[in-house]
């Protein structure tokens, strides 16, 4: 029984194969609003290469079994499509909806070619469905796996864009902080800075909080670990750019920055930084 | 015995940790250094630990210690060239050394130990300050 439906649908695919991959697209830029973001001529393109690899594995393969090594080339289109969409932001039931929208053409078909045997029907449309599920749920396990790595190389794009250490002035360095910190941020934070005090010589580093959203006890608690480990490698800290809600918020918390000189914005704590080191600031007077 | 050598310069001594610190020598030092800045009637401490890349909480809060203990003598102490990982360590650890004096190297800190000498030269006051 399981022979002779397997050889059915794959007899009906090589038959009919241009009719169903007409209804195929049709079925899907009818379905998926994702037509306006792939092109209905990159769309056959990827159909056909779909079906043709299809049609082989079905006829080499009698098990219906996606996993093995008939069905590799089709597992490889599938997974380059699936990494594609993801890339294109396409939602995991778009890219599946791909495989899906298979079926209605292929049940067409296989109503057409054996309508009147309502068992033998019956078993094909049961030995279709199990083969595009599988197919279906392949692409979306993909899919969500390429998402993940995107979502942790942007990760860490953002741990390595967010923590800069720019030198003001000579022995002068400014640490603008983006986003909140938490004690992996505080790490790599600390680890620049005293690494570029080292680097630079510098005696005094400002560091500018505009950027961060809220301030808790665990973010005063990393922020003043930071200028006590800057300390002990002879360099002053002034925390600046403290909002006014940041300042109501740090006072209702209790917490104790009276050991840090505080700006309120990066320009005051500039001036009070080239104080320190002896140089002065004055504008010139045009002859 | 082994011993960390003090060195005197002006009224300066000078200290620099070239070996992996145990306990025993720290306690040592201690006991040398004081003896030291009564005998010498020194101004000044210098303590660099440029080559020192372990530390724990003992030998931290010894170098603590010894710079409150030069304060009691008159004597101000700057601990210069400690490295990044050795800073990160000692705050992990709780021990910032609120009441020591600190430079990036052996430049700046013996210039941070002339100007508070040329300010005043009262440890006692420019420490409290």
């Amino acid at each position: 029984m399981a022979i002779r439906g397997r050889s059915r649908l794959s007899d009906v695919v090589s038959k009919h194969e241009a009719a169903i991959l007409t209804d195929w697209i049709k079925e899907q830029l009818a379905a998926v609003k994702a037509a306006d973001r792939i092109g209905e001529a990159e769309l056959r393109t990827e159909c056909a290469r779909f079906l043709t690899l299809l049609k082989v594995a079905l006829r080499s393969d009698g098990s219906h079994d996606v996993s093995s090594a008939a069905w590799s080339e089709t597992r490889e289109l599938l997974g380059e499509l699936s990494r594609s969409r993801a890339r294109a932001g396409y939602s995991p039931s778009e890219t599946a909806a791909f495989v899906l929208s298979l079926k209605r053409p292929l049940f067409d078909r296989l109503r057409g070619e054996i309508g009147g045997d309502a068992d033998a029907l019956a078993d094909e449309v049961w030995q279709t469905t199990l083969v595009l599920d599988r197919l279906a749920l392949f692409t979306t396990e993909l899919h969500q796996k390429s998402r993940d790595e995107i979502i942790l190389r942007q990760q860490q794009d953002m741990l390595e864009l967010s923590t800069p250490v720019v030198q003001l002035w000579e022995s002068i360095l400014a640490l603008p902080l983006i986003g909140t910190l938490d004690s992996a941020r505080t790490q790599v934070v600390m680890e620049n800075l005293l690494q570029r005090i080292v680097e630079t010589g510098a005696s005094i580093a400002i560091i500018d909080i505009t950027g961060v959203p809220t301030v808790d006890t665990l973010v005063a608690q990393h922020l003043l670990k930071t200028v006590a480990a800057a300390r002990l490698m002879g360099a002053d800290c002034i925390i600046s750019g403290i909002r006014p809600q940041i300042a109501q918020t740090i006072v209702h918390l209790g917490v104790e920055l009276s050991s840090v000189i505080t700006k309120a914005t990066l320009a005051d704590a500039f001036v009070i930084a080239l104080q320190r080191t002896g140089a002065t600031i004055g504008r010139a007077t045009k002859a | 015995m082994e011993r960390i050598p003090i060195l005197k310069m002006n009224e300066f001594l000078l200290v620099s940790i070239q070996v992996d610190m145990h306990d025993r020598l720290a306690m040592t030092l201690q006991d040398d250094l004081t003896d030291r800045i009564v005998r010498d009637r020194a101004r000044g401490v210098l303590i660099d630990i440029s080559s020192l890349e372990i530390v724990d909480s003992f030998i931290g809060r010894m170098i603590g210690n010894i710079a409150a203990m030069s304060r009691v003598l008159d004597a101000e102490t700057v601990v210069v060239g400690m490295r990044p990982a050795v800073a990160i360590t000692l705050v992990e650890l709780g021990l910032a050394l609120p009441g020591v004096r600190t430079s990036l190297n052996v430049d700046k800190g013996m210039e941070l130990l002339r100007s508070s000498l040329a300010r005043g030269g009262n440890g006692h006051r420019d420490a409290g300050r």
